[in-house]
């Protein structure tokens, strides 16, 4: 293969950090020092001034194919994904057909080979994500897979999620939930409170969400299987999940970057791009999750990245499909909200490396067809690393989007921190902020 | 959170889009209803024409079914010689598999100076205003958000009955009449669009603005509401100068927000019982149309205090107000 060594970027460890070089050969770290000697022909990058880390691992993933590929593929979805410094992506099955079966499983986890990143994949947990009855997800636990939903709603009957989860437990796998009640959130589509009341859309209220929360915290006490809660939005979700955590319970929960950058203000001009379920929520709850983030009280950022064709977007507010496009800014987004003096820890704890752990992708797990990501950057490991600039400053365009779809909330607004590089299964995928 | 939207007041709609009464200064609401009172009388000529908006073309689009707003408003485009294109899609945007900004393009292709939009959902009036940014935009109904003509048509009514019995004219009176008045608005506050409009007016202009409604037709955010939830209805009928009745939505699924249509006429319906609480003085509105025996008894729908009829009648020339007003812009008077 190749061999490249990034230069004098200040390489972050899980637990401490220091100027090095990291010498990449054949796909795998082969050395991590100051001043390591480059082999003939190797191709020097030079990260000095940056963070070098793990490359990032997105939890949720929408990459439309099968079905939607007018929005986006699975190609297209992995290069916008190495744009915003990923190397690995947890693919939702929520597409059309549902990926409830181990053809479809296959289906996608070829196609995703061929991309320049890791493609996993996230079963349905019920067929054809009805809520119906179980999906064979002892078959797909065979090829792979390690988290299982039913994302884009979650699963509404009690009694379904109890077996899903007994029967999750022993196949090691985790139940990946979307919490809200759809009976609660009633048809809404956006949040309910001051601004819904006033614009005349029916609201969909926290409450949706966090009864779904409390209902599966005491679902996973009584069977011992694991849940991750998929992008929590509240203040109260946050809390009930931290007090679960702490009774021991193997709970796991991520948070997403439109909901601690954007509030329910957003939808004041009725533009669609600004609907997604759960819903922008009020500005204490964007404070709360951006709190809990830079205190470390959060496990994983994941964008549920959800790419919509235009003219979808077109519809009417309360029409529309709900989703925004996440992948390629959410590193900086994370960055900014990490505050003042963010900590690289723990940006890559959150981007990477928990992210990593949920998705049973690090060097340890046993993965069936993918490589290890989420690494210490020792000898030895996976070569799926990026290299990050916490001084650059950019701002968004959605002409330079990457996916097929353009319905991203952030057109025009200031960044700070970008991707500089990201090398995954041992290529350099992208450089100079831009695809090689 | 600002009910009205605070730093957005807008002082006048000349050249503008109508798309909410929320952001409408009381200049721009006086401005409107002054304007309407000159057409009242254009509307008793024997020739109901003047030649306002001569050549210039108006289109009106109806997804939603509603002939009373359609015909005022066309109405009031024809009596201002304005051409009028009337399209009824009475059909979900998804259901025809065309978008909303496909539907208004293929409008505007026609060549147009406004359209006039009725839309089941909320907000479509403001997203067409940004896809034709060179045509004016009336809000003619959208969703549970906003009916801006229907609550400039019943603050014309107001002030008219008002001004009529103070015997000077409405432009005389500016807003003073509004100063203090007491608005008691009753029923289903939560899915109606008149509600949010008539509040916007009066509590601009001025009025004391209460509402009655059982608890589960209230906005869950009511708090942040310009108006008081009144704990008496009874009592509020004897307070209120003006008493709004609003249609039961029963189309929007309102009907299972009570226990019965029989349980709501009993509980907040305008009964002949309750309307013998009512002042002499005191003015009965109903935007229609009216679900008769349900929010209001056929026998006080008909008694001399209510204005149903007149508000009917309004819808014209306040039509032909903002029309005027949006259309022609800033250029000259009334003539």
């Amino acid at each position: 293969m190749s061999s490249f060594v990034l230069r004098a970027g200040l390489v972050v460890g899980p637990a401490t950090s220091q100027v090095a070089d990291v010498l990449l050969v054949d796909g795998r770290i082969t050395g991590v020092g100051v001043d390591l000697d480059a082999p003939k022909g190797c191709h020097v990058i030079d990260a000095s001034g940056c963070w070098v880390g793990p490359g990032f691992v997105d939890l949720h993933t929408h990459l439309r194919e099968p079905g939607r590929e007018e929005a986006e593929t699975i190609e297209s979805g992995a290069l916008a994904g190495a744009v915003g410094g990923y190397t690995a992506l947890m693919a939702m099955p929520n597409t059309e057909p549902a990926l409830d079966n181990v053809a479809l499983v296959s289906y996608v986890l070829d196609r995703g080979a061929r991309t320049p990143l890791d493609i996993a994949v996230a079963g349905a947990i019920t067929q054809g994500r009805r809520g119906e009855s179980l999906a064979p997800m002892a078959e797909m636990a065979e090829l792979g897979v390690r988290l299982f939903s039913d994302d884009g709603t979650g699963v509404q009957d009690p009694s379904l999620m109890r077996r899903a989860l007994t029967y999750a437990r022993p196949l090691g796998v985790r139940l990946a939930q979307h919490c809200e009640d759809e009976l609660l959130a009633a048809g809404g589509s956006m949040n309910e409170g001051a601004v819904s009341g006033r614009l005349g859309l029916v609201g969909r209220p926290r409450l949706a969400e966090e009864l779904m929360v409390q209902r599966d915290i005491e679902l996973v006490a009584l069977t011992g299987g694991s849940v991750h809660f998929m992008h929590l939005s509240t203040a109260r979700s946050l809390d009930l999940v931290h007090q679960a955590q702490r009774r021991g319970l193997p709970i796991t929960f991520e948070i997403a970057p439109h909901h601690f950058t954007l509030d329910e203000t957003y939808c004041e001009q009725f533009d669609p791009i600004f609907k997604v379920h759960p819903p922008l929520r009020a500005k204490s709850d964007v404070d709360a999750l951006c709190e809990a983030l830079r205190t470390g009280g959060v496990d994983a950022v994941a964008t549920d990245h959800a790419p919509h064709a235009p003219e979808l977007k077109d519809l009417p507010f309360d029409e529309a499909p709900p989703g925004m496009l996440g992948l390629e800014y959410a590193a900086s987004l994370t960055f900014e909200a990490l505050g003042d003096a963010p900590d690289p820890h723990l940006f890559f704890s959150v981007l990477s490396r928990e992210p990593a752990r949920i998705a049973q992708l690090r060097h340890d797990d046993v993965r069936v067809r993918h490589s290890g990501h989420g690494g210490a950057l020792t000898q030895g490991e996976d070569a799926n690393l990026v290299v990050f600039d916490p001084h650059a400053t950019w701002t968004a365009h959605n002409e330079d989007l990457h996916s097929h779809a353009m319905n991203s909330p952030y057109d025009g607004r200031a960044l700070s921190g970008r991707v500089r590089a990201t090398v995954a299964k041992g290529v350099l995928v992208v450089n100079n902020g831009d695809l090689v | 959170m600002d009910w009205h939207q605070g730093d957005l007041v807008i002082d006048s709609i000349r050249g503008q889009n109508l798309l909410t009464l929320n952001d409408l200064s009381r200049h721009a609401l006086v401005e409107v209803l002054d304007t309407a009172e000159s057409f009242v009388e254009v509307n008793r000529r024997a020739i109901k024409k003047v030649p306002a908006l001569k050549g210039r073309v108006v289109a009106s689009l109806f997804f939603e079914e509603s002939t009373r707003t359609r015909l005022s408003f066309e109405t009031a485009a024809k009596r201002l010689s304005a051409d009028v294109l009337s399209l009824a899609v009475a059909s979900s945007s998804v259901k025809k598999g065309e978008s909303l900004r496909d539907t208004i393009a293929t409008i505007d292709a026609l060549g147009i100076d406004a359209v006039v939009l009725r839309h089941q959902s909320s907000g479509a009036a403001l997203q067409v205003s940004r896809y034709v940014p060179h045509v004016r935009v009336i809000n003619a109904g959208d969703g549970l958000h906003q009916h801006p003509t229907q609550g400039l048509l019943d603050a014309f009514t107001v002030r008219q009955v008002l001004s009529e019995r103070a015997g000077i004219s409405g432009q005389e009176s500016g807003a003073a009449l509004f100063q203090g008045l007491r608005v008691l608005i009753v029923g289903d506050i939560r899915h109606s669009r008149v509600a949010r409009s008539d509040i916007a007016a009066y509590s601009t202009l001025g009025c004391e603005v209460r509402v009655a409604a059982p608890g589960t037709l209230l906005p869950a955010d009511i708090e942040n509401w310009p108006v008081q939830v009144v704990e008496d209805y009874d009592e509020a009928l004897e307070w209120a100068d003006v008493v709004a009745l609003l249609r039961l939505q029963r189309e929007r699924g309102s009907g299972s927000f009570v226990p019965s249509l029989g349980e709501f006429t009993q509980t907040f319906g305008l009964t002949l019982g309750r309307a013998r609480r009512l002042r002499p003085t005191t003015i009965v509105m109903h935007p229609g149309p009216m679900n008769r025996g349900v929010e209001i008894d056929s026998r006080v729908a008909d008694m001399a205090c209510t204005v149903i009829e007149r508000q009917v009648t309004n819808g014209v020339p306040i039509r032909m107000a903002v029309l005027y007003l949006t259309v022609a812009g800033s250029s000259g008077g009334v003539s």
